[in-house]
C-alpha cells in the first residue's frame, strides 16, 4: 500500500500562562492510501492538537510546531508556502472537527458553505458550484432544497452531515474526523459514522480516525495508535492491539470496555488523572497511574520497540523480551 | 416582520409619554419664573400675574400635564413662550442641521473606529494593538468640548485652515464647516466603535466556525471579510445605532462650542429661558428619532443575522 501521509518526531507546545504546555511530545505516525488509522486517547492527550498540526492550523501564539516533519504524498508539509498550503487544506487534505453545532457559520447559508470550498479548489462557475453542493447535500442525505436554509435550521446530526459535505467535497485524500460523533446523541452516532465510512470506501479516502471510543476504533479503523500525554504508547494493525495489548494503558482502556459492541464515551478508563501537560513527570509519563510501575519507569523515558511486524509498544516490560 | 415593526412602534406610545412626564414635572418644578423671563425684569407684578394667567401656569400641575398631553396628541406641541412662534416648525428647522452633523460624525466614528478595531483584533497584544487601545482610551475618556476647543486652536487659530463658527451655505463652506464639529464628535464614538470591534472580532476569532474555514483552505482576507466580519458586525450594529442616536441627540456641547444651528443648541438656549414647550418639543422629538433609529437598528440586524430573522417571523 502506497503511503498517503507521514509524521515523524512531531513536537508541539503551547506558551501560557500557566506555562509551557507540552501537548505533543515527538509523534510519528503513517496512514496508507485509502487506509483508516484511529487515534485513541483521553481528554487532553493532544489529539486535537496533532490533527490541527498536521493541517498548520495550531493557532500562534500560544500554539508552536517545535520539531518533526509532515509529509503528505511526498511533500514536506512543513516547508510549503500559505498559499500553497491553502490548496492542500480543503482540497487534499480535509478535517471534520468535534463540535458541529458551531462549526458551521451561523449567518451564512449551508449551500454557500459547501460552495465555498468547491469553488476554492475548481475553477467553475457560481452555478456549477451550487449544483455540487446540491448533490454533496443529497450524497449525506439531505434534500438539496435545504441549500438555502441556514444552520440554526439544522439539528446536530444534520449539521454534521452538513461538516461532512464540506469535508469531501472537493474529494480529498485524507480526511481527518476529530471525535466526529461525540457531541451528538447516541442514535445518531452509528448513522454519521457508517455515512463517513461509507463514502470513505467510495471515494478511496484515507482517513485519520479520532475517538475516544474502542468500539468504533475495532469497527472502522485498519491500525490503531493509542496516544497518552502527547506521546504515542502503542502503535500496530487491528489484531495486533486488540488481541496482543502490551502497554499498561492500553489495557487499563480495554479493561473498562465490557464488549466491543458496547458504546461507551468519555470514560475514565484507567485510575488516577492524567499529569499536568505544564509538569509531566519524569521517565514514562504513564508511571504514575500504571500498576505495573517499577523504579525504572521514573527516571527513564521507554523508548517506542518494534516487538514484531510494526507493532510499536513505549514500555520498560516489552524491552526486556 | 410588519407585524413587528407595528409592535416596536406602538411600544414608543408608552416611552414618550413617561419622558414627558419626567421632563414637564423637572421643569415645571424647578425655580424661576417664566412669565419674568418673557416680560424682563422690569414687568409689574400685574403684568407678570396676567401672563402667568394666560400662559396657564396658576392651574394645577397635574391639570397643565394633562392639557399639554392632549394637545400633544392632537399634533400640537404649542408656542415658544419667548417669541410665540410655533415649536414644531423651530424643533423641524433645525432637525436637518443636526442630522447632517450627527451623519458626518457617524462616517468619522466609522472610518477610524471600524479598521483599528479590526486591525487591533487581529494583532492582538502586539505594538500596533497596545498603541490602538491606549489612544482609544484617551478617545473615550476625553471630554468632547475639550476636544472641540483643541481643534479650533489648531486648525482654526493657528493654521486658520477651516471656519470654527455656524454652518457655512453652499456645498463647500458647508462641508467646511462641517470638518471640525463633525472630527469633534465623531472621536469619542470613534474609541467607544474601535474598543467594540476590537472585542467582538476577538471572540468571533477564537470561534470554531472559523477554523473550519481555515480548513477549507480559504485566504485570510476572505476569511476576515465573510465569516469574522459579518459575525463581528452584528453587537457593532447596536454599538453604531446607539452611538448615533446619541449624536443626534448627544451633540449639545459640539454644537454650543461651534454655533452650530442645531437641536442640541435650541435645547440648551430653551432651558437656559425657561421656555416649556420648546424643551419639552425637543425632547420629544428626540425621543422619537431615537426610538426610530433603535427601530432600524432592529430591522438591520434581521438582515445580518438570520437567527433574528427567524425569531422575528415567530412572532
Ligand atoms: N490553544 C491552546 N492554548 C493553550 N493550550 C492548549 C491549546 N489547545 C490545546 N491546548 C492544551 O494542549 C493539550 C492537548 O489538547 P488537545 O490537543 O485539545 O487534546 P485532545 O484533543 O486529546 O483532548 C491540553 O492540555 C490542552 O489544554
Ligand atoms: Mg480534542
Amino acid at each position: 500500500m502506497k503511503e498517503l501521509l507521514k509524521v515523524k518526531d512531531l513536537v508541539i507546545h503551547y506558551q501560557t500562562d500557566d506555562g509551557l504546555v507540552e501537548a505533543l511530545n515527538g509523534v510519528s505516525l503513517s496512514i496508507g492510501e485509502g487506509e483508516t488509522l484511529g487515534l485513541v486517547g483521553e481528554t487532553g492527550a493532544g489529539k486535537t492538537t496533532l490533527a490541527k498540526g498536521i493541517m498548520r492550523l495550531i493557532p500562534n501564539p500560544p500554539g508552536k510546531i517545535k520539531e518533526g516533519e509532515i509529509f503528505y504524498d511526498g511533500k514536506d508539509l512543513l516547508a510549503l508556502g500559505d498559499i500553497e498550503m491553502q490548496d492542500i487544506r480543503g482540497g487534499h487534505i480535509s478535517m471534520i472537527f468535534q463540535d458541529p453545532m458551531t462549526s458551521l457559520n451561523p449567518v451564512m447559508t449551508v449551500g454557500d458553505q459547501i460552495m465555498e470550498v468547491i469553488q476554492k479548489h475548481n475553477n467553475i462557475s457560481k452555478q456549477e458550484a451550487y449544483q455540487k453542493a446540491g448533490e454533496m447535500l443529497e450524497l449525506v442525505g439531505i434534500v438539496k432544497e435545504r441549500a438555502n436554509d441556514y444552520p440554526h435550521q439544522f439539528s446536530g446530526g444534520m449539521k454534521q452531515r452538513v461538516i461532512i459535505a464540506i469535508a469531501l467535497a472537493c474529494n480529498p485524500k485524507l480526511l481527518i474526523a476529530d471525535e466526529p460523533t461525540t457531541a451528538l446523541d447516541v442514535t445518531i452516532q452509528a448513522q454519521v459514522l457508517e455515512m463517513i465510512n461509507r463514502l470513505k470506501k467510495k471515494l478511496n479516502t484515507s482517513m485519520l480516525l479520532i475517538t475516544h471510543d474502542l468500539g468504533v476504533v475495532a469497527q472502522n479503523c485498519d491500525h490503531v495508535a493509542i496516544i497518552y500525554a502527547g506521546e504515542i504508547v502503542e502503535y500496530g494493525d487491528l489484531q495486533q492491539v486488540f488481541k496482543n495489548t502490551q502497554h499498561p494503558y492500553t489495557e487499563g482502556l480495554f479493561g473498562s470496555i465490557p464488549s466491543l459492541a458496547a458504546n461507551v464515551k468519555r470514560l475514565q478508563p484507567v485510575e488516577g488523572l492524567m499529569p499536568d501537560p505544564t509538569d509531566l513527570p519524569e521517565g514514562c509519563k504513564f508511571h504514575t497511574r500504571c500498576k505495573y510501575v517499577q523504579d525504572i519507569c521514573k527516571k527513564n523515558v521507554p523508548p517506542l520497540i518494534d516487538i514484531g511486524e510494526g507493532h510499536l509498544v513505549r514500555c520498560v516490560r516489552c524491552q526486556k523480551q | 416582520m410588519y407585524k413587528y415593526i407595528l409592535k416596536r412602534l406602538l411600544m414608543m406610545i408608552p416611552v414618550l409619554l413617561g419622558v414627558t412626564f419626567i421632563v414637564f414635572f423637572i421643569m415645571a418644578l424647578s425655580p424661576g419664573d417664566p412669565a419674568a423671563m418673557i416680560l424682563g425684569d422690569q414687568a409689574s407684578a400685574e403684568a407678570l400675574e396676567m401672563k402667568r394667567e394666560e400662559l396657564g401656569l396658576n392651574d394645577p400641575i397635574l391639570i397643565r400635564y394633562g392639557n399639554y398631553i392632549i394637545d400633544m396628541l392632537h399634533g400640537d406641541l404649542g408656542v415658544s413662550y419667548k417669541n410665540s412662534l410655533d415649536v414644531w416648525e423651530q424643533v423641524w428647522e433645525r432637525f436637518p442641521n443636526t442630522t447632517i452633523l450627527a451623519i458626518a460624525g457617524i462616517l468619522v466614528a466609522l472610518v477610524i473606529g471600524i479598521p483599528t478595531g479590526i486591525i487591533s483584533a487581529k494583532k492582538q497584544y502586539t505594538l500596533i494593538d497596545n498603541v490602538a487601545m491606549i489612544v482609544s482610551l484617551i478617545g473615550v475618556a476625553m471630554p468632547n468640548f475639550w476636544f472641540g476647543l483643541l481643534v479650533v486652536i489648531i486648525f482654526s487659530l493657528h493654521l486658520g485652515w477651516l471656519p470654527s463658527q455656524g454652518m457655512g451655505e453652499g456645498l463647500v463652506p458647508l462641508l467646511q464647516s462641517l470638518v471640525l464639529p463633525a472630527l469633534t464628535l465623531g472621536t469619542g464614538s470613534a474609541a467607544m466603535i474601535t474598543r467594540m470591534t476590537r472585542s467582538s472580532m476577538l471572540e468571533v476569532i477564537r470561534q470554531d466556525y472559523i477554523s473550519t474555514a481555515r480548513a477549507k483552505g480559504l485566504s485570510e482576507r476572505i476569511i476576515t471579510y465573510r465569516h469574522m466580519m459579518r459575525n463581528a458586525m452584528i453587537p457593532i450594529i447596536t454599538a453604531v445605532g446607539l452611538q448615533f442616536g446619541t449624536l443626534l441627540g448627544g451633540a449639545m456641547l459640539t454644537e454650543t462650542v461651534f454655533s452650530w444651528p442645531g437641536l442640541g443648541r435650541l435645547m440648551v438656549d430653551s432651558i437656559k429661558s425657561k421656555d416649556i414647550p420648546l424643551v419639552l418639543g425637543s425632547v420629544i422629538f428626540l425621543a422619537i428619532m431615537f426610538s426610530v433609529v433603535n427601530l432600524i437598528v432592529d430591522i438591520i440586524y434581521a438582515f445580518v443575522d438570520p437567527r433574528i430573522k427567524s425569531e422575528y417571523k415567530k412572532g
